[in-house]
């Protein structure tokens, strides 16, 4: 059928993943089309490497589309923990040796999704196939990135194509302007208290109104779009994009969401469930065990900051640790640098090497059955971190660094604010209510179960591995 | 004829086989002898090939590990049918060669271990109980079940179907 310029419909709206994979496939797509597209990159990472070999030798394909667009990661569990996973560490370093890929990225360099955005490898309105559930955080630079499993994987590395359903897009806006100690993790949260944890499936979700914040804000909304079940999560208007890579202004969405960061408050989500979330207020006094700041969620610089600023000069709580892990190589470095590290460890902190750490529960730090762990990382399913009758709580890294110090989740705001006389009060108190949590205490002090009856949804358990 | 097996809405991957249970962890050979081994023990000895899982909302939700679906197909699962489907799973089961098919009457009408025809050319899922309406699957998708899954159908034709 031809169509000359005059007779042709007035072009609909698009949202900006309309207008990327509009883009790349060449053709004018809408929410609900097929499209065949080119990758910018395939993201491969060492916990799915055997399936994605066996994929392509089943493929008959010896050679990967293109070696200089393939990024690849010893992340996950990494430094190996046991033989079997160093066997497998070596099959992979062999298999790039042999394709001859040069970005390789092996342990102790930090979370791929990290690296990938923050060292240029996400090209703005290109399409980017990721092994990890949590490739949406490529759209933190207006990338359409997405996660799949090892067979998509491998076709893609195959063929430097993959196949996708154009996603309808749930639009949000934020607005007004945080309060000291709130976060845009704290921000994300509400966002997926509102959706939950399937309200986004299939979908794109965008982001409107925080273009400008700074990159490691924007990966920690892009990456947990994923646990509201999105395909892809992108920020609008960030400085990274080019003019065009933006929705139009009458784009139609699936539903809208607005969130006024001036009230918000802090958030926590009670296990086991992310979309379990309650303000911190409901939550202050729930003891916790352990500590974790790290993760692709909230594992640079800026967070280790944030947790240095409470904790510097002072030591965590009795019979409580914390974990800190660097998202990368170069946000361990950076934080070594202005004496962040330095103040965490004087602090109690262990200090692992960049990577995913404990927040998969492959390696370092993993949780005893009745341990109760604050993480700043963004899923907390049975088993995730260990046991499977530990209980995991998500937070900010402010969030977190006040349950070190007083092995209790409370609200971090007023120690933020108040004299040093007035902060040794707050933490004093905080830590005489503690309930005991001796070896054989139980669930003594976990409240969990209270607040998810407080929390906006509740529902079935459900558990995610990578 | 073939068996439904009925599930709730969010039944995860993790419940299909648990993480324990890995192809890594058991062997190539053995993981699929765990599928829905705590969800529903002798799943794995009882199930017959061609019979189809029948479940509600969000499908194979949780992890994207494709083992879920593989030991599925190990077991010669024929189709899923679901209200809906997680994102990745759906994938994952279009890839390995499961016909995974949306219908939102089927977990209505149909019981656990019931015996029921699909007939996707015609759109239907019957049971004694009655007929269910199904969606048609996308030619696209529709292809690549035909060749076996993506693997068999890239190697054979060096590209994905044309949409």
């Amino acid at each position: 059928m031809t169509t000359t310029e005059g007779l042709r419909p007035p072009r609909t709206p698009q949202t900006i993943a309309e207008v990327i994979l509009s883009r790349v496939s060449g053709r004018d797509v809408r929410a609900g089309d097929l499209v065949i597209v080119p990758v910018s990159r395939v993201m491969v990472h060492d916990s799915v490497i055997d399936a994605v070999m066996a994929g392509l030798r089943d493929l008959g394909r010896e050679r990967v589309w293109d070696t200089s667009k393939v990024c690849v990661f010893v992340d996950h569990a990494a430094p190996a923990p046991t033989p079997v996973v160093a066997d497998s560490h070596r099959v992979l370093r062999e298999w790039v040796r042999e394709q001859a890929i040069p970005t390789f990225y092996d342990a102790g360099e930090g979370v791929c999704h990290q690296i990938m955005v923050e060292e240029g490898y996400c090209e703005p309105g290109t399409v980017i196939v990721g092994s990890d559930s949590h490739s949406n955080s490529y759209g933190a630079v207006g990338a359409f990135g997405a996660g799949m499993g090892a067979t998509d994987v491998a076709v893609a590395l195959a063929l430097g194509r993959t196949w996708l359903r154009v996603p309808g897009s749930i639009r949000v806006d934020f607005i007004g302007r945080l309060r000291k100690g709130v976060t845009m993790k704290d921000a994300i949260m509400r966002v997926v208290r509102e959706i939950g944890t399937d309200g986004a499936r299939y979908a794109c979700v965008e982001f409107h109104g925080v273009g400008d914040l700074p990159q490691g804000d924007r990966i920690t909304l892009a990456g947990m779009t994923t646990e509201m079940g999105a395909k892809a999560g992108i920020v609008v208007g960030t400085p990274e994009a080019p003019a065009w890579l933006r929705p139009d202004p009458d784009a139609r969405y699936l539903r809208e969401v607005t969130i006024d960061l001036t009230t918000l408050e802090p958030q926590i989500a009670v296990p086991p469930r992310v979309d379990q979330v309650v303000d911190v207020s409901a939550a202050v006094g729930q003891p916790v065990d352990i500590v974790f700041l790290g993760s692709c969620t909230n594992g640079r610089l800026v967070d280790m900051q944030q947790a240095a600023n409470v904790l510097r000069g002072r030591r965590v709580a009795p019979h409580v640790r914390l974990e800190v892990v660097p998202s990368s190589r170069r946000q361990f470095e950076l934080a070594m640098q202005d004496g962040t590290l330095q103040a965490l460890s004087a602090a109690g902190a262990v200090i692992g090497s960049s990577g995913c750490g404990p927040c998969l529960g492959r390696t370092g730090g993993v949780l005893a059955a009745q341990e109760i762990c604050l993480s700043t990382a963004n899923r907390n399913y049975k088993g995730r971190m260990g046991s499977p009758d530990a209980s995991i709580y998500i937070g900010s890294p402010y969030v977190a660094a006040v349950a070190a110090l007083t092995g209790v989740i409370d609200d971090p705001r007023p120690y933020l604010e108040a004299t040093d006389e007035e902060f040794d009060a707050l933490v004093a108190r905080r830590r005489g209510e503690r309930p005991e949590r001796g070896a054989a205490s139980s669930r003594s002090g976990d409240r969990s179960r209270e607040l998810v009856m407080a929390s906006a949804r509740s529902g079935p358990v459900a558990e995610i591995d990578d | 004829m073939a068996r439904a097996w009925v599930f709730g809405d969010d039944l995860d991957t993790d419940q299909m086989v648990p993480g324990r249970y890995a192809p890594f962890m058991v062997g190539q050979d053995k993981f699929h002898m765990y599928a829905f081994c705590d969800a529903r023990p002798g799943f794995a000895k009882e199930v017959r090939s061609g019979d189809i899982l029948v479940g509600g909302e969000n499908f194979g939700c949780g992890s994207s590990r494709e083992y879920a679906v593989a030991a599925l197909k190990k077991l010669g699962v024929g189709a899923v049918v679901a209200k809906s489907f997680a994102r990745i799973f759906f994938r994952n089961c279009i890839n390995l060669g499961i016909p995974a098919i949306e219908s939102a009457d089927a977990v209505e009408i149909v019981r656990d271990g019931d015996e029921v025809t699909l007939d996707v050319a015609a759109g239907v899922l019957r049971s004694s109980r009655g007929t269910a309406a199904v969606r048609p699957l996308a030619p696209f998708a529709q292809e690549i079940l035909s060749a076996g899954g993506v693997i068999d159908y890239v190697r054979e034709h060096g590209d994905f179907p044309r949409v």
